[in-house]
């Protein structure tokens, strides 16, 4: 395969030229799973940018991004492939009337024609080159997890009529979990680890110019540290990345351009989705005396 | 750990190294496998040792697959990799290999009490006075300048950490050391002060909002230097007594490990985040287990029935659907000050999968006992419900000292009429009884009427029966007595329990 980064910096800066700011740990876990061919598990809060890490890695890679969501009850027909049956009955019908022999029928329905490709497989298939995003793995039952592990290790899936079919070129595969379950020992061994947290304030404050061009590096800088104080809160939920996005658009719309306890208050259910947290953030930005604590 | 050594790969010193570090991990507690080692010793082929940052992030990829365990990662790769010899000193630190050793003009320093002024024209080639030292800190802070504060952190505990090669205390001592002669309190009341000064001077009124995010900010620089100065006291102590013994030092347990008797602040506020993502596992764990796992005794009547169909062929097998009892729970809490912890932890994963049983009660006791279950009824916050309990239930009868008799003696009397066949008793506590009578026939009353009982101890095996501690006399009347001290223990047991 290839080798699309020199370096890990080069990994960061392409990742800036699409506008995903990457730390120096999700640099190095791409640049790491591109050189050694490994799939990536990433894990995290909701709204830390997971999956759009991997449509960013797509779009600099110039490669096709295929996802799969997982869901409870996710099943290989969903997953891997899926005999099309109904043209496979009518082949049978069609055939009825002609004197073909058996053997040759079974091979005729159980060929390419008649193969529904489903995600995974069509990643394998593909020819360009592919970025192959599972999305939320840890909804799926620890059963169907298995049926990962045969793509995610040697990249191929076995057909037991077809025989084992080969990845054309090495996909890079990324895993998002929220981690709401422990996920297995095997699929873990399998993957490179990557944690994506919130970002720290300059991250933030950067991520923010970045998404929301207009916005005056003064009102940036407001909020990353505004997001970064509530984060510190002990709360339900925390602000997620996209939260703050959409805080920053928000106040960009109203046309404020400095941020005071009205304003915060205000508009901090866009931050907070917990009627307890923004009771109880309220409550710390609004009393001085907290300063002492 | 030669079995590291592929056969295409020479054994080098970064490879031992490694190997090195993995056994460490190891021994940290951390799962590292066959494979993930192999993935590490690849990668680091394509990550150049000297971006530092890159190759912590590369060995954390490959090695830690678990995010709880990244901080005892991260502990462990600061001391083995800090001093590895001078062919791995790190970029911006290589010039200065040297002056990790422990010279001379070092420890005449520390010798010299505080180093008040005397520290003057020796302290490696810079004469600032304790004053100039303070100034600059303020400065650096004050501009939230990383390379000045990451200088004056090794200024600062150069003097002021007192470190004699060789004397066998913990880094925490030299931390308290320097941090108390910074005095980072009164240097962070300066810093506000100056900020509000700002403000007035632009006209400006610091409205409570901006006081509070110039706090936050402050905070987050002083953590960031006491960061600086722990990270350098580490390397001081790595040099002074080498690696292994570092490690071994610096070793924590990690967070499910933690004994909920002996825990520091700071791991309290962990284990409190840890119990979140647990709870939720062991519910989503617990209901996928009741979904999958129903497939009973064979339904004999059911199946002839079904056959009858088919001609008397008995061709289709039925079950019978198992119904999973569930069971009533009552949580009998002692509250005082050293097993508080451990039945706030408990309660919260009991009520966390309230829905597996079909009612949870609970009491808190002391000497005295009272219920507490209404606190819980309708709350999402459990942990707010704990906190009322550890606030406002009335448990002190006499002198607030454990009496386990007298509290067993109030319940059996409000509420033994309660328990019943479906119910199951769950007791807490490390029956330490301050030599009051045990009034244990209670315990054997409730066995007699309930379905079980269990009695969980968060001490130690080897401390149970000793000083005042009776859980012996009344666990002789239970089904199970269990030591439960950390999250791992208790995460087991209420997996059993349902």
């Amino acid at each position: 395969m290839t080798e699309r980064f020199s370096d890990v910096a080069t990994v960061r800066s392409a990742l800036a030229d699409v506008d995903y700011l990457a730390d120096d740990g999700i640099a190095g876990v791409v640049f790491l799973a591109e050189r050694l061919g490994k799939p990536v598990l990433v894990e995290g809060p909701a709204g830390t940018g997971k999956t759009q890490l991997a449509k960013s890695v797509a779009e600099i890679a110039g490669a096709r991004l295929i996802r799969l969501q997982c869901y409870e009850g996710l099943d290989e027909s969903k997953a891997l492939y899926e005999w099309n049956y109904k043209k496979q009955l009518l082949r049978i019908q069609a055939e009825r009337n002609h004197d073909e022999s058996w053997e040759d029928l079974e091979d005729d329905i159980f060929s390419d024609e008649f193969l529904l490709t489903r995600p995974l497989l069509e990643a394998i298939r593909a020819d360009e080159p592919i970025v192959l995003l599972i999305d939320e793995v840890d909804r799926v039952e620890i059963e169907t997890e298995a049926l990962l592990l045969e793509i995610l290790s040697d990249y191929q899936v076995s057909i037991p009529e077809l025989g084992t079919i080969e990845a054309k070129q090495i996909p890079m595969v990324f895993l998002t979990s929220n981690n709401t379950r422990e996920l297995s020992e095997a699929l873990k061994r399998r993957c490179l680890y990557l944690h994506v947290d919130y970002p720290d304030l300059e991250r933030e404050k950067q991520i923010v110019t970045t998404k929301v061009p207009e916005i005056s590096d003064n009102l940036a800088d407001q909020i990353a540290r505004v997001v970064r104080s509530i984060r510190q809160l002990e709360l339900k939920k925390h602000p997620s990345v996209s939260e703050t996005l959409d805080w920053a658009h928000t106040l960009l719309l109203l046309g404020i351009d400095k941020i005071d306890e009205e304003v915060a208050t205000d508009t901090i259910n866009i931050l907070l989705k917990y009627q307890s947290d923004i009771k109880r953030a309220v409550k710390e930005f609004s009393s001085g005396d907290t300063f002492d604590s | 750990m030669s079995d590291t050594a592929l056969p295409q790969i020479e054994p080098s010193p970064m490879l031992e190294l490694l190997a090195g570090f993995i056994v460490e991990l190891r021994e940290a507690g951390l799962p590292v496998s066959l494979t993930e080692n192999l993935d590490a010793v690849e990668a680091v082929t394509h990550i150049p040792i000297e971006d530092r940052s890159a190759f912590k992030y590369a060995l954390g990829a490959t090695l830690v697959k678990n995010h709880t365990h990244w901080q005892a990662f991260e502990t462990v790769f600061e001391v083995y990799f800090s001093l590895r010899g001078s062919q791995y000193a790190m970029e911006g630190e290589a010039g200065e290999a040297g002056e990790f050793e422990f010279d001379e003009e070092g420890s005449d320093q520390a010798g010299a009490g505080q180093g008040e002024g005397q520290g003057q024209g020796q302290g490696g080639g810079s004469g600032m006075s304790p004053e100039e030292l303070a100034q600059m800190l303020y400065q650096a802070l004050q501009r939230g300048d990383q390379g000045m504060m990451k200088a004056l952190a090794r200024q600062a505990v150069r003097r002021y950490a007192g470190m004699e090669p060789g004397r066998p205390v913990g880094g925490t001592y030299y931390l308290y050391r320097t941090l108390r002669n910074l005095d980072l309190d009164s240097v962070m009341e300066r810093l506000m002060d100056s900020a509000r000064q700002d403000a007035i001077d632009n006209d400006e009124d610091l409205s409570s909002l901006d006081e509070r995010l110039q706090q936050d900010e402050i905070k987050a620089r002083i953590e960031q230097l006491k960061k600086e100065i722990e990270a350098e006291i580490r390397r001081m102590l790595v040099a002074d007594r080498g690696v292994e013994a570092m490690a071994r030092t610096l070793r924590k347990p990690l967070p499910e490990d933690v004994d909920f008797m002996h825990a520091t602040r700071e791991e309290m506020a962990k284990l409190r985040t840890a119990i979140y993502p647990l709870t939720r596992k062991l519910a989503a764990k617990l209901a996928r287990k009741r979904k999958y796992g129903r497939r009973g005794a064979l339904d004999f009547r059911k199946m002839v029935r079904a056959s009858l169909s088919y001609g008397g062929v008995p061709a289709d097998p039925k079950f019978r659907i198992p119904r999973p009892h569930k069971p009533e729970i009552f949580v009998i809490a002692d509250i005082s000050g050293s097993v508080a912890a451990f039945a706030r932890f408990t309660l919260h994963l009991v009520y966390a999968i309230s829905n597996q049983f079909s009612k949870v009660r609970a009491f808190v006791f002391i000497d005295g006992l009272d219920e507490v279950t209404d606190y819980f009824d309708n709350v999402d916050d459990i942990a707010e419900a704990i906190h009322r309990v550890n606030t406002e239930a009335d448990v002190v009868w006499v002198d607030g000292h454990s009496d386990y008799g007298h509290a067993f003696g109030v319940f059996w009397e409000k509420y033994g009429k309660d328990v019943g066949p479906k119910t199951t008793v769950l007791i807490l506590g490390d029956a330490r009884n301050n030599y009051h009578a045990s009034q244990s026939w209670i315990i054997k009353e409730i066995q007699d009427k309930a379905r079980s009982v269990f009695w969980l101890n968060p001490e130690p095996q080897n401390y149970w029966d000793t000083g005042d501690s009776i859980v012996g006399e009344y666990g002789d009347h239970c089904d199970g007595v269990y030591e439960v001290r950390n999250l791992r223990h208790l995460e087991t047991f209420v997996e059993k329990l349902v």
